[in-house]
């Protein structure tokens, strides 16, 4: 309860004593190119293997000759729009962009690099991790649309690759009884867990003391945080949102 | 003029300062002197406000510093320059980036006036022509010189020094303590440098606050220091002095290993 405390108090203090508008723009864009542009291959990676992983299991469960073969592609879409896509992202971006958040502010706290802009008089927190979060708002979402079209891209070829299904059963399922609110539904709950992560992968990284094996657990308590609570979210999401 | 009264911390129950006071001159290099672990650093970051002592009070020529409105704490920390420890440059800034960082985020200078201040405060503790070098590619002596540019680039009031030279050796060291010194008197600025190396001592301390286990012990110049009659002070200044011949002999010795 008390480390609930302080993280509501980090993050209270996120929007006091702001910096310029210009300062804190230019310092978003700066971290969400360090986000978005290194995180996409390991994103597109990861979602066009599960997407064909997805294909091919669905595949194996649906060996009936009562069921069209286009089922396989409906599942795999709804799969991959309503959980895959944005949870899966969002749990490989924890391990990514978590970690890395939280070594380089527990190296800048254990450097006095965030005491030397105390003694500035500017707020470290809100200059160094409101940036951070702004960004995780603004590029997790384009991560996990980039996710759920390299998914379903990944579908398709595993499925026309292995001949479980043709290419036009595989289009045909993924039309049909499209929900565009699934997508909504799959763009809020990344923005939720963009913030779940940036903002708690700060405050165990914010909070570091020690030298570089208190940076290590600082990561390590930062990816493992972040990903409960995704989890957490992603169930709390599903309850009230669907 | 810095003056602090009444200075109490404690951490976990752990008495580290317990009612420190004194005054700090302006124009002057005020030492805090003390072993390890005797709540210098501590000292010196309850009066930048890195900390907030317990009890006590911090003025900053005659302003009330401690527990005052932000605003007021924002302008007095405009006015602060502080040497780190370990230099605490910013590790993805150019040394220019660093120099020019306190100017761009509390100043409202156009670039080329920002870069002229830059070169000279570079040129300053002479470092010209390293603007575009890394903090990774730059020695802990170079470290600590672009730490003091950074410092008085906003053409500071107050500066503050924190064990300066630790890591240094003998010579660079000495350079350091000269350049904070000359930066001192130069631009009559209150300075405070946190220090357990008595050569700092001997060479730039004009006033000098001698801590022991969170308290203050004694208070004088250079000049009076090895007339003190504290025991703690002197049972420090020969263990210092035990250090030094050790470590000549120990040089010496590897010189005629070499040889």
């Amino acid at each position: 309860m008390q480390a609930f405390g302080k993280y509501l108090l980090f993050l209270k203090n996120l929007v006091v004593r702001g910096e310029s508008p210009k300062i804190l723009f230019n310092r978003t864009m700066d971290e969400a190119i360090l986000i978005g542009i290194n995180s996409i291959f390991i994103v597109a990676l990861v979602s066009t293997f599960i997407g064909a992983v997805s294909t091919v299991q669905v595949s194996y469960n649906m060996e009936s000759a009562f069921i069209p073969r286009s089922t396989i592609g409906f599942i795999v879409r709804e799969m991959i729009i309503l959980e895959l896509a944005p949870t899966i992202t969002s749990i490989v971006l924890a391990g990514k962009v978590g970690s890395s958040i939280a070594g380089g502010l527990g190296t800048m706290q254990i450097t006095e690099q965030v005491d030397a802009l105390e003694v500035m008089g500017i707020n470290s927190i809100s200059y160094l991790v409101l940036p951070k979060i702004l960004a995780a708002l603004l590029v997790f979402p384009m991560l996990v649309i980039l996710a759920m079209f390299l998914g379903l891209i990944g579908g398709y070829l595993a499925g026309t690759a292995t001949g479980e299904l043709t290419a036009q059963e595989y289009i045909t399922g993924i039309r049909i009884d499209f929900i565009p609110y699934n997508i909504t539904f799959a763009l809020i709950k990344s923005v939720i867990f963009a913030f779940l992560i940036s903002s708690i992968s700060s405050f165990r990284g914010y909070f570091t003391s020690g030298g570089a094996l208190e940076v290590g657990s600082a990561s390590t308590a930062a990816v493992t945080n972040s990903v409960i609570a995704v989890l957490i979210a992603d169930f709390v999401c599903a309850q009230l949102l669907l | 003029m810095i003056e602090i009264h009444n200075i109490h911390k404690s951490f976990n129950g752990k008495k580290v300062l317990d009612g420190v006071s004194g005054v700090f001159q302006t124009g002057k290099t005020n030492l805090l002197l003390g072993a390890s672990g005797t709540g210098k650093s501590v000292l010196l970051k309850c009066i930048v406000g890195l900390i907030k002592p317990d009890i006590g009070s911090v003025t900053f020529d005659g302003t009330y510093f401690t527990n005052n409105k932000l605003d007021i704490k924002q302008e007095i920390r405009r006015k602060i320059g502080m040497l780190f420890q370990g230099s605490a440059l910013f590790d993805s800034m150019t040394v220019e980036e660093n120099v020019a960082f306190p100017l761009k985020m509390l100043y409202d200078m156009d670039k080329d006036e920002r870069l002229d201040r830059v070169n000279f405060c570079l040129q300053r503790v002479g470092l010209e022509g390293t603007n575009k070098k890394m903090p990774a590619e730059l020695s802990g002596g170079m470290k600590k010189r672009v730490g003091i540019a950074r410092a008085i680039a906003p053409k500071c009031t107050y500066l503050f020094c924190d064990e300066p030279n630790s890591g240094l050796d003998p010579l660079t060291a000495l350079k350091i303590d000269r350049l904070i010194k000359e930066i001192t008197e130069e631009y009559n600025i209150t300075t405070i440098v946190v220090t357990h190396d008595m050569n700092s001592v001997i060479e730039i301390g004009d006033n000098i606050m001698f801590l022991y286990e969170g308290k203050k012990l004694w208070e004088g110049t250079s000049d009076n220091i090895l007339d003190s009659d504290v025991p703690e002070l002197n049972e420090f200044i020969f263990a210092n002095r035990l250090m030094r011949d050790a470590k000549k002999v120990e040089e010496e010795e590897e010189r005629n290993r070499a040889d």
